[in-house]
């Protein structure tokens, strides 16, 4: 393998890991304004691992929502990271212990680094060294916003309410781009979702109406009729 | 909400969100990629993604709210468009949020 490539991925691997570090120390300080404590806050981003989930775990416990409505939506949205670990499966070969250490870092970032890999070794590589530094910054950047958040005067707090909405827009945000696979069809599942807990604000305790957004993907996600079929159903 | 209750709600979505990944690795992939699986599975985060932008942004418990999270939220949306990293969106909007904070009062 060309040290070239290699010294590419490592360092892309560690740039990913400084970037997800500082919306790690977002994640501390809203998990803490929340209402989690410091503890719960870094048991969440050791054991849990998957930045969507757990904004989407402590937004609905910092809007008052139940402990089950907080833990259904976190797991709504890890459920792509079971597509992703199909899509490993074939780069990692993962067996008996491996495969459980592996799964733990099984996340939208290494995939991506991984899949894109020029091939398997490199992927392999890119799977273990966004991992691991992503795993490190993460976590240690949960500590420093766990910490740091208790010292927030009132502007800093709202820059932080406005810091929460943002990232999960841009977690959202390429999945609406033209390039996306069916791009406009995730653009009416993503307004369908918006407006369907926006309607049900008022009438359902909170986080309910996260969970129920789901139903946008019922009404919004069937492709139209003469639409270009998926890679999917173009498969035998 | 108790102590206890919060605890639970840490250890039981932590260990869900692990078994979640875990059975990617695991199961057979023709499981997975039945065709409908494969589109709710597409679809679902965007649903998801959007509700959690318009309740963190626009509610309050039970009420509709417009502040600054909104202005933080439109900046947001502004530099997502010009493909500014997503860092460099994240402070923009909490600068953002601030500001509006501030001349709000």
């Amino acid at each position: 393998m060309p040290s070239a490539a290699r010294s590419a991925t490592l360092r892309d691997a560690i740039g990913l890991g400084v970037a997800v570090g500082l919306y790690g120390a977002a994640f501390g300080a809203a998990a803490v304004a929340a209402g989690l404590n410091v503890w719960q806050t870094m048991t969440l981003s050791l054991l849990m691992f998957t930045g969507a989930s757990q904004f989407a775990l402590v937004g609905v416990l910092g809007a008052g929502g139940s402990a089950l409505a907080a833990v259904g939506s976190a797991l709504l949205l890890g459920t792509r990271n079971t597509v992703y670990g199909v899509r490993l499966v074939p780069l990692l070969r993962p067996r008996g212990v491996r495969r459980v250490a592996a799964a733990h870092w099984v996340i939208d970032e290494t995939t991506a680094m991984s899949l894109a890999a020029p091939d398997r070794e490199l992927g392999r590589l890119a799977f273990l060294a966004t991992g691991a530094t992503i795993y490190l910054g993460w976590n240690a950047m949960t500590v420093v916003g766990a910490l740091g958040a208790a010292a927030l005067s009132g502007t800093a707090r709202a820059a932080l309410d406005a810091v929460v909405p943002a990232a999960f827009l841009a977690l959202l945000w390429p999945r609406l781009r033209r390039s996306f696979p069916e791009a406009a069809v995730q653009r009416r599942v993503a307004a369908g979702g918006a407006v369907v807990a926006l309607a049900l604000t008022p009438f359902v305790p909170a986080g309910v109406q996260v969970i129920a957004a789901v139903v946008a993907v019922a009404l919004a996600g069937r492709p139209r009729p003469g639409a270009r079929p998926t890679a999917q159903e173009e498969m035998p | 909400m108790t102590g206890t209750a919060l605890w639970a709600a840490v250890l039981a979505g932590g260990l869900g969100c692990y078994l979640l990944k875990l059975a990617g690795l695991s199961v057979p992939a023709a499981w997975v990629e039945q065709p409908w699986v494969a589109r709710v599975v597409d679809f679902v985060p965007a649903a998801l993604l959007a509700a959690l932008v318009a309740v963190q942004a626009a509610t309050s418990g039970n009420h509709l709210v417009l502040d600054g999270r909104l202005v933080g939220l439109a900046v947001a949306a502004v530099a997502l468009a010009l493909r500014a990293p997503f860092v460099v969106v994240l402070v923009l909007a909490g600068a953002a949020g601030a500001l509006a904070h501030v001349l709000g009062g």
